[in-house]
């Protein structure tokens, strides 16, 4: 029960990060720390999947050692000589492609939620900065970045655009 | 946590202590409503986040997220605070109950679901024994370079690189479209600056650059 | 920025600028084998011209690095990148197929160190140059709190 616990402790902190995010994002009304509370809930759902791809005892995913020796040839210099021979001898003795899946000496982690968030991470950035100029060009139209007040604004422009609306339509009939 | 490190005692010290700071930092930023201290944590957080991809191996996110996460990002933040405002208003008790609700709501159930999720660092779990390993096994006698991420991304991946520089070139343009380039506006403050130099033309150029001309 | 004061600020600064930049393509060319590659190398040039807008003003940065340059360059980025993809058409692989580049039997690494290198490559100068078309919006906008007020 406990190394249940333990096993799994590491995702709830990470939940918690999460919420807190979620938090700033839904509670505040200044529309710039909004947008800090998505990007710190962007980060930490990042930790998330990176969590997701540990593996116990590994390190970064960067072959070394026996895993990242030549598998023909002598090294790259003599690869474009030598390197047809040996992949022939190879696909003889071995049938179709048999060094093609090696078998990994060391331990590493996966590193396919790795590309995938170095990736998010900058469309993350370049999708703040259009948040981020949203927020500047209503600030320059409302003159405010709270919520409430861009929301009252509007309320009142509305109103007024509707008084007006009814005022005209009378005049027209009288 | 300790399966996950093989029982060493001094990298889970490291991962209480950075998760600790991403913990304080996170309910820091949320009490706070000085905007400059707001981003400022903001960056220390993608910093610490860094710190904390290291101690999972992810050392190409690492390297990613303390570039853009702490050093882009912040500096955006940081032009988008200059011209707005730099405080926020204290959030109302109804708008800080709502929000609470929903959120402890979310958290239990994302806390309830981690239940079936496999424990941390199961190299025999779906995620890792799949395609992940795949890639590791195959990408040496395919592409030849040791860091695995790179194949990854360039080769096996390419398509979704494609989209994703797509996307960043296409924020690029939107930012650009709703602010404009910046040459207008900046010539329109340095004529400004040389008729007068005082603070009162700042303001008029600012109401100029407003018309859509 | 004529004021004296910021002396040190500026010869480190200068000090500092082809550093960065230096290290940008060392992150760039040396993705292959360490952590690192066109997303981190492209943040890391623009980076280094934004420091240069910082500490010398957004005008003398425009002056080295011009917005028309920058928006430009994220374009050609991902023409470069998207050129590569149909470099591997034109010789008669599918698109984005490395191996197909230079004809090569599986076990063969040339095209693909040629491929990924060209696509970093494009990755580099499509984010450096939107990075730097998004931090140009913003600096040349004009601020509206003053310095005094700090």
């Amino acid at each position: 029960m406990l190394e249940f616990l333990l096993e799994r402790a590491n995702y709830w902190v990470v939940i918690v990060l999460m919420m807190i995010g979620l938090y700033i994002t839904f509670a505040s009304q200044n529309l710039i720390k909004r947008m800090v509370g998505l990007g710190l809930f962007q980060t930490t759902i990042c930790l998330f999947y990176v969590t997701l791809g540990k593996v116990s005892g590994g390190t970064a995913p960067i072959l070394f050692g026996d895993d990242a020796i030549e598998h023909h040839g002598a090294g790259h210099g003599a690869e474009t000589e030598g390197g047809h021979a040996a992949l022939d001898a190879v696909l003889a003795a071995g049938g179709e492609h048999a060094e093609r899946v090696a078998h990994l000496t060391n331990t590493y982690s996966n590193p396919l939620p790795h590309v995938l968030m170095l990736t998010a991470i900058v469309v993350g950035v370049a999708t703040l900065s259009v948040g981020l100029a949203l927020v500047v060009r209503i600030r320059e139209a409302y003159g405010s970045i709270e919520n409430d007040e861009v929301n009252e604004i509007d309320l009142e422009t509305a109103l007024a655009q509707h008084a007006e609306a009814e005022k005209a339509v009378s005049e027209a009939t009288a | 946590m300790h399966s996950m490190f093989n029982g060493d005692f001094g990298i889970v010290l490291v991962n209480i202590f950075l998760l600790a700071i991403l913990f304080a930092t996170g309910v820091a930023i949320a009490r706070m409503r000085s905007l400059f201290a707001i981003v400022m944590l903001s960056g220390i957080y993608s910093l610490v986040s860094a710190a904390w991809y290291v101690a999972v191996d992810a050392v190409d996110v690492a390297f990613t997220e303390a570039a853009v996460g702490a050093g882009m990002s912040t500096v955006v933040l940081l032009g988008a605070m200059l011209l707005t405002s730099r405080t926020a208003k204290p959030e109302k008790l109804f708008f800080r109950l709502g929000p609470l609700l929903v959120c402890l709501a979310t958290g239990a159930a994302l806390i309830y679901a981690t239940v079936d999720l496999p424990a941390l660092g199961d190299a025999s779990s779906p995620a890792n024994a799949g395609v992940g390993l795949t890639y590791l096994q195959v990408a040496w006698f395919e592409t030849g370079i040791p860091n695995v991420v790179t194949p990854v991304l360039g080769s096996y991946r390419g398509f979704d690189t494609l989209g994703e520089t797509c996307v960043v070139f296409t924020a690029g343009l939107a930012v650009a479209l709703l602010l404009g380039f910046g040459e207008r506006s900046l010539a329109e403050r340095i004529r400004n600056e040389g008729r007068s130099g005082d603070h009162s033309t700042r303001k008029a150029s600012a109401a100029s650059d407003e018309d859509p001309s | 920025m004529n004021t004296d004061h910021h002396v040190i600020l500026r010869v480190i600064a200068k000090m500092l600028i082809p550093v960065i930049t230096m290290f940008a393509f060392y992150v760039q060319f040396h993705g292959d084998f360490g952590p690192g590659g066109g997303f981190q190398a492209g943040v890391i040039i623009a980076v280094a011209v934004i420091l240069y807008a910082l500490v010398f003003g957004v005008p003398a940065a425009m002056r080295a690095v011009p917005p028309v340059f920058t928006r430009s360059l994220a374009a050609v980025g991902v023409m470069i990148y998207a050129g590569v993809g149909f470099w591997a058409m034109l010789q008669g692989g599918h698109y984005l197929e490395y191996q197909a580049l230079f004809h090569e039997p599986p076990g063969e690494h040339h095209g693909q160190h040629i491929g990924i290198l060209g696509i970093e490559l494009g990755v580099l100068c499509g984010v450096s140059g939107a990075m730097l078309t998004i931090f140009y919006a913003f600096a040349g906008r004009v601020a509206e709190i003053r310095d005094e007020d700090w």
